[in-house]
């Protein structure tokens, strides 16, 4: 498992890809920080975490765009399916692969913190318990997306799918308010991520959240595993 | 070592393997012959535990590829048809990543140096795959098979795409390597079958056709045993002298001087025909055992398989 964590995690830098992501969430993150931080004199950190929620909705399905899709293509699946490693651990590892590279991008916040420091007293446990609802809600949108790519050979349909159903997460909770339909108001309530990831970013850490973005990351890992399960008896 | 029992496949109607049955012992190097689609690869992706069979087992060394797949894995070395390379790692980092998803046990660098002299590619260790030649992405798939050194080594076509020279080399390496390893390897190039190989199972069309030795699948073919000569004088008198043995059963002339005799495979009747022919001042140019060349009897059972 570890193996598959560490090349995953290295074929990121050995392409451009993982710049990329990091260039561009720092340029943004960058951007937002001296805009609604720096710019309107506040040690809040909550506007920028929100207009980032975009940003990792766009992020997140390049990440994992080449996960299964590049093996499956390349014929590489052949190794890690013949080698002595489990399905679960296969899928655990390239999980675990992206997920360090979002924690990477999202490292970044530290040092917001840290230059905030200098001009005030920035709220450390809000901002900790922030970033513990961004990595659960990047974790899940990770898993939702490596599922997407473990259906598909190429690339670019994992990308343009996976854009489209983060776009489609990041629009539930106002689609919510649509329908007048209590019951469907309700689910798309609470399903949507935008209403989970607002609890932590006002520093409540509510197990319901927690135990909701760890069952995503669960249930489409265990679908990815399935979708591995699936192709061998075809 | 290796047992694979009334293994079947599917394709949703397709049968693409069709109760197919042999066995690998220890040290042996088996050749998986058949023409292109007859299901070689589809056997071998069965035997690694890449696909499922709907029907049957799969045993290497006593082990259920199904029903304890890790153990079974760790036993076996697989270069599929298309090495499966991540090209945008370097050699060396490539067969780093090999070692550790397979847990081997072994002092790292000084295994992974000793796999890459074997198969020749420690000249190009810190250079990126994509940039390699289809003869060296060959050989570092090889390697990635051997590492760990496990007992069982599987190569779908290691000899496709290769220059004759490389070819060689890989074939005298597939034969170093059966004094230590099982190999079952797949071709369709005959001759190299019948150079590396102590055994053959010719597969046509998802069924076995041939089951023998090397220099046996010939008499397989035919059923009894076969000469092939070729003597000087008047046809008349060569087989006037030929049908005289006893045990012959049929003579049939070829092209110029050659001539092929069936006969009892209990018998053997080549001092018998050696006598006849110098009584009738025929002097034998050739003998050979096995009147079929191994090309001979894979055109006739694979054709055979499609009437």
């Amino acid at each position: 498992m570890t193996a598959i964590m560490k090349r995953e995690l290295g074929s990121y830098f050995n392409s451009a890809i993982g710049y990329i992501v990091l260039a561009v969430f720092y340029f943004f993150s960058g951007l937002f920080f001296y805009l609604y931080c720096l710019l309107s004199n506040t040690e809040s950190m909550n506007y920028l975490f929100l207009s980032m929620l975009m940003i990792v909705m766009l992020i997140i399905p390049v990440i994992t765009m080449r996960s299964f899709s590049e093996e499956k293509k390349q014929k590489t699946d052949q190794a890690l399916l013949t080698a002595p490693v489990s399905l679960t651990e296969i899928v655990l590892g390239k999980f675990l692969g992206a997920f360090l590279l979002f924690c990477l991008c999202n490292a970044i916040y530290l040092l917001y913190a840290i230059i905030l420091m200098f001009y005030g007293t920035p709220d450390w446990a809000v901002l900790f318990s922030t970033l513990l609802g961004m990595l659960l809600m990047g974790g899940a949108l990770i898993a939702i997306d490596m599922f997407i790519s473990a259906l598909t050979e190429s690339q670019i349909i994992a990308v343009v799918i996976s854009i489209g159903v983060g776009l489609l997460i990041y629009m539930l909770d106002s689609l919510s308010g649509i329908f007048n339909v209590e019951w469907l108001t309700n689910i798309l309530h609470s399903i949507s991520f935008d209403a989970h990831f607002t609890n932590f970013i006002n520093g409540i850490i509510n197990l319901n959240s927690v135990v909701f973005f760890l069952s995503v990351i669960g249930v489409f890992l265990f679908l990815c595993v399935r979708v591995f399960e699936k192709r061998r008896w075809s | 070592m290796i047992e694979v029992k009334n293994v079947t496949k599917r394709y949703g109607a397709v049968k693409a393997l069709d109760d197919i049955s042999f066995t690998a012992d220890s040290g042996e190097v088996l050749g998986l012959l058949g023409p292109n689609g007859a299901g070689k690869s589809t056997t071998m992706n069965i035997m690694t535990g890449y696909l499922s069979a709907n029907e049957g087992t799969v045993l290497i060394d006593g082990v259920d590829i199904l029903e304890d797949p890790k153990e079974a894995k760790a036993k076996i070395g697989y270069l599929p048809e298309i090495p499966p390379l991540y090209p945008d790692m370097t050699v060396r980092k490539y067969l780093e990543f090999i070692f550790e998803l397979k847990k081997v046990r072994l002092p790292k660098k000084e295994h992974i140096d000793e796999v890459m002299q074997v198969v020749k590619i420690s000249d190009v260790e810190n250079r990126v795959i994509r940039n390699l030649s289809k003869g060296y992405r060959q050989r570092v798939g090889f390697a990635a098979a051997l590492l760990g050194n496990p007992p069982v080594l599987i190569l779908d076509e290691p000899t496709v795409g290769l220059d004759p020279k490389q070819i060689i080399d890989i074939r005298k390496l597939i034969k170093s390597l059966g004094k230590k390893h099982t190999i079952i390897f797949s071709s369709h190039v005959l001759s190299e079958v019948s150079a590396v190989c102590d055994r053959v199972v010719m597969i046509s069309n998802g069924k076995i056709v041939a089951d023998a030795a090397t220099d046996k699948i010939s008499e397989t073919v035919s059923g009894e045993g076969m000469l092939a000569l070729e003597v000087d004088g008047s046809a008349s008198a060569v087989r006037e002298a030929i049908g005289s043995v006893t045990g012959v059963k049929r003579v049939t002339k070829g092209a110029g001087m050659s001539y092929t005799v069936e006969y009892d495979s209990d018998v053997d009747v080549r001092r018998g025909i050696f006598n006849a022919l110098a009584k009738a001042n025929c002097p034998i140019l050739m003998m050979r055992q096995g009147g079929l060349s191994l090309e001979e009897s894979f055109l006739k059972l694979t054709e055979g398989g499609e009437d």
